[in-house]
């Protein structure tokens, strides 16, 4: 326990509850000398807790160490390029660390929690809607100082963001461990930026988690105004916690997008790279240059309530209908940073498990950037019924339909890698083909919400919902867990348990099919989404049923892989050579895969996915004497 | 050869049986529920031409996928690699350009679809509809009637004209199929033609507050003479009205007061009136207070003054003059 408090994130936490106090501490005191109000419902005011949830960020960085090396920089001194580890064990992920392995677990693991905290979230307001009418979260009750029916808008908001944070990452998560390792570089390129994005993460999950208690915000995660610059308090740690997040991904992505452009191996060259590098860098463009207009939108709703200044309200000359356009000039592009990394794991384990090279490789690496650069120019679509302008709509449409053809571009590839291939199943690849099957079911109940008319019925519906889960579960979600059981041997030496590996899959992916089918059925049929409740005379009760139970079942099945996850670590199967026979370089070098990568460079010789090609190969490794005389 | 022409056939055979699956659950020829405007005919028509594409598409991924994994499946003890089949670009270019063209087909009749739902009626009847949290109201311009509930005239085009108090809602009637926000600071249109006789809901569909799923009223489509009766019995409360009690009464309807309260005792968001005034309330910090014209003037200018125990402080302060909240006092006392 002693060990735990002098951790990084330990220390970081205290010292952001420190600078909360301080800076809540600050404004409260200018306060009180301006002869203002000190204190509020939820003891501190609005404009202290927003400067003490500020200070928190800062305070939180300052105080466990990732930005030290920068101020011992600034202050003349200097300091080795690479840290050696000075913790071994679990206390390695708890403290700082530059090795981009490490911080890459850390990303994983976090990511792995806030699943789980989302999941929670969910489950507790899909057992409310197992019936109609209220059950427990009911009007008279109060908790955090919400009732029910306040309560489950908050539940269902944070569950929206809190998923959005651990998507994101995730996918840092996984780019992170895996992209220098296939480029065959020893770190990302510049460590200490890395770190640092992922350290911003933890207090940023921190304010969201606030949110929850200080009175909540039932405004959906778009947070769209006015109802959301009449939200309580908990709104500000929310806008706030998303604009700290949004700092983890937009540096994150600049650090992928750099170290792909320098410090690919010899040989490799841009149509030799794995096809999950171009899946990052398509995924990076995208979060380095779009996630700034989420921040700010959010940052114009916080000077709203806090300064007044009128950005989208009427009454003072604002626009509504403006925060939608910047908020999805985001958040639209948002959900191809999701996917994109996804697509790119199910292409770069499709030909491992087929024993065949990824059919039209070429394409399948600009569809990836063709999918980043069309999604920039379709965020509006999200806002047919939302009275922009009328003459918006048709252009919006065409543009969106657009991305159905780099999309469909992947799934023919993906079938022709399959076709004729001599295909094996560990639960890696099923989390890969249950990936390729909902993001078909997602891709394809998109069109109708692209064609106007038809999304006039669609917008605002359970339709809607089920549509996203399962773009997002299938371009996200099972090639998530199909990164992890592919990888885990590689950073821990050992193998996941295949067994409660296939009861993972084969609990979670039927269940899942049964909830987002069933959502777009009730949601054609009437089923607004958003609501606490809904009208008994639509006879939705029993749909409702089924999908609580299987959201039950895929909280079971991912429970499952949790345990399964943190046993392996010490407990699964020895598992140090090229267990999946891959052609991959980081699979070439025995596991867990020493602390600076590499003892050898390597050279790129031949085609990443030449299986079934005799006697070719992808990298050579140098000789130990050879780069002993270099 | 004799694998693609198996293959072939089965993707046919596939996309007919999907689709015929989602006809027989009812959501192929029609979304359902039952189309009751005009606008839903060719909303619902591309629906039906969308679902065909997904159903065709469904089986062209599906069905190579699980006959590859059967038929060219690993042999027992077989460890070696599959054959080396890099890419073809013909294929490429042709999966490429075939769906640009089948998009640009889907988009074309996504934009007629559109412009039908948007065919304007120069006789369209103009409605005005207001939504605040969380109740809707709809004033009928020619005849000065208040209400709660929208009657409209079977196949008669009507452009409702929304504006919201508040925060953004949005008008939305599923047998209508169409949706549209209800944005603060503008008015937007919605343009209906109702072509069936029932008694449909508008169902807020746009998150509004801690009581957004219950922003629901009744939309009645009525027949030529039920609607002409109902506006003339309207008029003639509106006529029979000029009483203080009666003026109450229009102005708790115009302000949706009644979209929370309940006049006969019913439990909804808000406390109900029935036999409200002059009775002792028990109030969430403990204490009673009586219902007399004080605590009513309080509760409607400022209602988180005095919270009654056991409801949400949800309520906005309405802005009433002095006399307005004595004919509403009037009317609470006829409540017994």
């Amino acid at each position: 326990m002693k060990k735990f408090f002098s951790t990084a994130l330990a220390r970081g936490l205290f010292w952001q509850l420190i600078g909360t106090l301080v800076g809540a501490g600050l404004v409260t005191g200018i306060r009180v000398l301006m002869g203002l109000s000190a204190t509020d419902k939820f003891f501190f005011t609005e404009p202290a807790w927003v400067l003490g949830g500020f200070f928190g960020v800062l305070f939180f960085l300052a105080g466990n160490g990732s930005v030290s090396d920068w101020f011992k920089w600034a202050r003349g001194i200097e300091t080795p390029e690479h840290h050696e580890e000075q913790y071994t064990g679990w206390e390695k992920y708890l403290n700082v660390s530059l090795d981009h392995k490490v911080i890459g677990i850390q990303y994983t693991v976090t990511a792995l929690l806030l699943i789980c905290v989302g999941g929670l979230f969910a489950l507790i307001f899909r057992t409310e809607l197992a019936q109609s009418q209220l059950q427990f979260l009911k009007v008279d009750m109060k908790l955090f100082g919400q009732n029910g029916p306040e309560l489950y808008n908050t539940l269902m908001s944070l569950h929206g963001m809190i998923m959005i944070v651990s998507i994101l990452l995730g996918v840092a998560g996984i780019m992170n461990y895996v992209v220098p390792l296939l480029l065959g570089a020893r770190d990302m390129a510049f460590p200490r930026l890395n770190a640092f994005s992922y350290w911003i993460a933890v207090p940023a999950a921190v304010l969201l988690l606030m949110s929850l208690v200080l009175g909540g915000f039932g405004t959906g995660w778009t947070g769209y105004p006015p109802l959301s610059a009449r939200a309580p308090v908990g709104v500000q740690m929310f806008f706030l916690g998303v604009f700290t997040a949004g700092w983890s991904s937009i540096l994150g992505a600049l650090n992928v997008i750099v170290t792909v452009v320098r410090m690919r191996s010899k040989g490799m060259t841009a149509m030799r790279m794995p096809i999950f590098v171009w899946a990052s860098v398509a995924t990076s463009i995208i979060a380095m240059t779009a996630t700034q207009l989420i921040g700010l939108s959010f940052q114009l709703v916080m000077f709203q309530r806090l300064f007044g200044m009128g950005f989208f309200d009427p009454a003072k000359g604002g626009n509504p209908v403006l925060f939608q356009h910047l908020f999805w000039f985001y958040s639209h592009p948002a959900v191809y940073v999701f996917v994109l990394p996804g697509l790119g794991v199910i292409s770069e384990l499709l030909p491992v498990f087929a024993r065949k090279p990824l059919f039209g490789y070429r394409w399948v690496a600009m569809s990836s950037m063709g999918i980043a650069l069309v999604g920039f120019l379709v965020w509006a679509h999200h806002m047919f019924t939302s009275g922009m302008n009328e003459y918006l709509r048709l252009p919006f449409m065409y543009s969106t339909l657009l991305v159905a053809i780099p999309t469909g571009v992947k799934f023919f590839s993906w079938v022709a890698t399959i076709w004729k291939g001599k295909l094996t199943y560990p639960a890696a690849m099923l989390f890969v083909l249950g990936g390729i099957i909902s993001f078909l079911l997602g891709g394809l109940t998109g069109p109708p919400n692209a064609t106007v008319s038809v999304d006039l019925h669609l917008h605002d519906t359970y339709f809607i919902v089920g549509h996203f889960h399962d773009t997002i579960f299938g371009g996200f979600v099972f090639p998530f867990f199909a990164a992890l059981y592919y990888w885990f041997p590689k950073a821990t030496g050992r193998r996941m348990n295949e067994f409660w590996g296939k009861v993972h899959f084969w609990l979670m992916t039927p269940s899942f099919f049964v909830l987002t089918l069933g959502m777009m059925r009730i949601g054609l049929l009437g089923m607004r989404r958003r609501i606490v409740d809904y009208d008994p005379a639509l006879n939705f009760d029993s749909t409702h049923l089924v999908l609580t139970i299987a959201g039950y079942l895929i909280g079971l099945a991912v429970l499952i892989f949790i345990i399964n996850f943190f046993y392996s670590i010490s407990h699964g199967e020895k598992a140090e050579g090229n267990v999946w026979n891959s052609r991959s370089p980081e699979w070439q070098v025995p596991s867990p895969m020493p602390t600076h990568n590499y003892d050898q460079p390597f050279e790129v010789v031949g085609e990443p996915y030449d299986y079934g090609l005799a006697g070719s190969k992808y990298v050579e490794f140098a000789k130990p004497e050879k780069s002993k005389n270099k | 050869m004799r694998h693609f022409v198996i293959v072939g056939i089965l993707v046919l055979v596939t996309a007919v049986l999907t689709y015929v699956g989602l006809d027989v659950a009812g959501v192929a020829t029609q979304m359902n529920p039952i189309e009751a405007s005009a606008q839903s005919i060719p909303i619902d028509w591309l629906w039906n031409w969308e679902i065909m594409a997904i159903c065709f598409l469904f089986a062209l991924i599906i069905v190579p996928m699980a006959y590859s994994m059967l038929v060219f499946r690993r042999k027992q003890g077989d460890t070696t690699d599959a054959e080396h089949i890099e890419g073809n670009t013909t294929l490429e270019i042709t999966w490429t350009v075939i769906p640009l063209f089948a998009v640009l087909a889907l988009a074309y009749m996504g934009a007629y679809s559109l412009g039908e739902t948007r065919r304007i009626d120069p006789n369209a009847m103009i409605i005005k509809v207001k939504g605040q949290q969380f109740v809707w109201t709809f004033e009928y311009p020619d005849t000065g009637i208040i209400s709660t509930e929208l009657h409209l005239p079977v196949d008669q085009q009507v452009l409702l004209k929304m504006e919201s108090a508040d925060v953004i809602h949005s008008f939305w009637v599923p047998e209508f199929r169409v949706k549209q926000d209800v944005v603060p600071g503008r008015v937007t249109e919605y343009r209906i033609t109702p072509i069936l006789v029932g008694s449909y809901k508008v169902r807020c569909a746009e998150l509004c507050g801690a009581s957004h799923a219950y922003m629901e009223s009744p939309v009645i489509v009525d027949t030529r003479a039920d609607y002409n009766s109902w506006i003339a019995e309207q008029v003639a409360i509106v006529a029979a009205s000029q009483t203080p009690e009666g003026l109450g009464k229009l102005l708790t309807v115009k302000n949706g007061c009644i979209g929370c309260h309940s006049v006969d005792g019913t439990k909804m968001t808000g406390p109900t009136w029935f036999g409200l005034f002059g009775t002792k309330v028990d109030l969430a910090d403990g204490s009673t207070v009586t219902a007399d014209d004080a605590y009513v003037t309080e509760s409607i200018l400022d209602p988180k003054a005095k919270l009654v125990t056991g409801f949400a402080p949800v309520m906005p302060p309405f802005k009433l003059t002095d006399i307005e909240i004595a004919n509403i006092i009037a009317y609470l006392k006829t409540l017994k």
